[in-house]
């Protein structure tokens, strides 16, 4: 008996033992993953803010050893994004009505959903090639028209997905009451089930913008770059990631700080979308 | 209701089925839309492979496959190989992975078994908001403030350190310039950390907590019961996470720019500075001059693309059947 029970005690002491240092192990890892983070956005908080100034705000990109900002990069990113949201979104929402209404369990809706999320994490430059193989070339030019174009290619998988993942919430009660009043199937979708489930719709919109407004791979080589103050979108265009890359990569120091207040603008829209797009967000049970 | 009764009656039988069929109409418009719309997605897919393979054409037909095991990338003489990068691809990737699972699935046991209560939710949608931020602020922070901190403070003393030991001495080795492989996959783990703990954390919560308790009931300890039965439970869901993470940390491309290095060469050691697909076509593509160049370019867009399909593909039906499985 003594026997059997000290020789439990010691199995017992060995599993505490090993338990006691797993879990240490996950605080540890919990740890260093949390300074790290916390240290990256100390420095870009740190950083940015002390590069920030009304200039940033009122000045364009000046050459290296003189005074200037960013506001061409910053209108130009807002330019071109606004022109991929509003051409992405509504593409986006069909697209992702057909797969939540009407195609459902089908092979094609099968087929576009697998696609669709190949696009959705497909690495971006691929994206830039595209539009530089059937935009760019063509027309012999970059151009604010083509660097939108890329931006939408990002957006429309964003949209369909969310669309379809917050369609799927609305109940079938709703879809089969309204059916059931004598409404057309498109008056369902378009008075019932789409205004059910608006808020999240809204949610990937938002989760959309707040990723394209950080992408600068698909952007270097569709609307390039550019160091003055334009708004024709037929011409290369300035961004805040393309001038960021731009400026980060050179070995002026005044470059450097315009490239902390960039990013700084950028991390600070990403995570006020993010966090409106959370607040709007349907509860999941 | 008189009214609606009266005005019911008034509607005749002909015009009652001229209603129902402009609606049905109406409706196959609608469908129609739809549908094109769908279809639109499956034509970017295909677009994006077509002007891929368009683009490559003349790099597929000078290189052909050898492309992919040639170690020369010489814009002079037009000589392209895509080893190097598609390498450099592959190692920071791993090792990035390397870190990132183990530290990921760590967050999520402490999310889910160890943290506080109250200090739950706000770590949680920390990690969550981390992971939307655009990867180009990590390459930043990475080049101004990790490369030079490193190459300072620990690359010279691990070089030091393992100069004499037979095996370490050459994985270690080469002068500290800050950047390299090692940094560009250390980022890229930062990166993909809040994704990977965001998605596993996501799972854990899926597992019935009648499992759990009954393994606790028997007796075991809280390590016993994520490792015997919530990672098991959850292991298809962990694995598509990681898998999709692995996705995007392949095609990355402005983490890794900035602290790569972009030498053409096959890194020979951990700190010697290489570069990926991704880096070699965000540095090089605007200045491709020449008729095998920019081809050469498209050819390693290609590779790139067709790693990432299978790598995502793969994550995508192996998170189908999970959902399949909880029945949702």
């Amino acid at each position: 008996m003594a026997a059997v029970a000290t020789k439990n005690q010691g199995l017992i002491f060995r599993r505490k033992i090993t338990n006691r240092f797993f879990l240490l192990l996950a605080v540890g890892a919990a740890g260093f993953g949390l300074v790290w983070l916390a240290l990256i956005l100390y420095s870009l908080f740190y950083n940015g803010f002390s590069a920030i100034n009304p200039k940033v705000f009122s000045e364009i990109t000046p050459p290296p050893g003189e005074d200037g900002g960013l506001i061409n990069a910053i209108v130009g990113s807002v330019l071109m994004s606004t022109v991929a949201v509003l051409g992405g979104t509504p593409l986006g929402i069909l697209a992702g009505t057909y797969l939540a209404e009407y195609g459902r369990y089908g092979r094609l809706a099968f087929f576009v959903r697998f696609v669709n999320d190949i696009l959705l994490s497909a690495p971006s430059i691929v994206t830039g090639l595209f539009i530089y193989e059937i935009l760019v070339a063509p027309l012999h030019g970059f151009s604010g028209w083509a660097g939108a174009m890329s931006l939408m290619v990002i957006v429309i998988p964003v949209v369909v997905r969310t669309t379809e993942n917050m369609l799927l919430l609305v109940p079938n009660g709703l879809r089969e009451a309204a059916a059931a009043l004598g409404a057309p199937r498109s008056n369902v979708i378009r008075t019932v089930t789409w205004r059910a489930a608006r808020a999240g719709i809204v949610t990937g919109v938002l989760l959309a913008v707040a990723r394209i407004s950080g992408e600068t791979a698909p952007l270097l080589f569709t609307a390039l770059n550019s160091s003055f103050m334009s708004t024709d979108m037929t011409q290369p265009m300035a961004s805040l990631p393309a001038v960021i890359f731009q400026f980060a990569m050179s070995p002026y120091e005044d470059w450097h700080h315009l490239a902390w207040a960039g990013a700084l603008l950028i991390t600070a829209t990403v995570l006020t979308l993010s966090i409106i797009a959370r607040l709007l967000e349907p509860r999941k049970h | 209701m008189a009214d609606i009764a009266l005005r019911e009656q008034m509607i005749s039988v002909p015009e009652r089925a001229q209603a129902i069929a402009k609606g049905g109409a109406r409706d196959t418009r609608f469908r129609l839309l739809t549908l094109a719309a769908a279809l639109i997605v499956m034509g970017l897919f295909v677009g994006v492979i077509a002007s891929l393979v368009i683009g490559a054409m003349p790099s597929i037909k000078a290189f052909g496959l050898p492309f992919l095991w040639t170690d020369k990338w010489n814009p002079v003489t037009e000589k392209f190989g895509a080893l190097p990068s598609v390498f450099g691809t592959l190692v920071t990737s791993f090792l990035a992975m390397l870190i990132a699972v183990p530290v990921g699935i760590g967050i999520a046991i402490f999310l889910t078994e160890i943290c506080p209560g109250p200090l739950r939710r706000p770590i949680g949608i920390a990690i969550e908001l981390l992971a939307g931020i655009p990867s180009i602020i990590y390459g930043i922070w990475g080049l101004f403030v990790f490369a030079p901190w490193f190459q300072e403070h620990v690359q010279t003393a691990i070089v030091d350190a393992f100069v004499d030991t037979p095996i370490l001495q050459s994985i270690f080795a080469g002068p500290p310039y800050g950047i390299g492989i090692f940094t560009a996959a250390l980022i890229l783990s930062i990166m993909i950390l809040p994704f990977i703990s965001a998605v596993t954390r996501d799972v854990f919560e899926t597992v019935p907590p009648m499992l759990k308790e009954a393994a606790y009931g028997l007796g075991c300890t809280t390590w016993e019961v994520m490792w015997r039965v919530v990672l098991p439970f959850a292991r298809a869901g962990v694995v598509g996470g990681a898998m999709l993470a692995l996705g995007r940390a392949l095609g990355e491309t402005m983490a890794v720019t900035f602290v790569i290095g972009n030498a053409h060469h096959l890194p020979n050691s951990l700190f010697s500075p290489g570069t990926t697909i991704s880096a070699t076509i965000a540095n090089e593509f605007t200045e491709a001059l020449g008729d095998l160049y920019a081809p050469s370019l498209f050819y390693l867009g290609l590779i790139l693309f067709f790693i990432t399909f299978i790598v995502l593909a793969s994550a995508q039906l192996m998170l189908r059947a999970l959902e399949r499985r909880a029945g949702t």
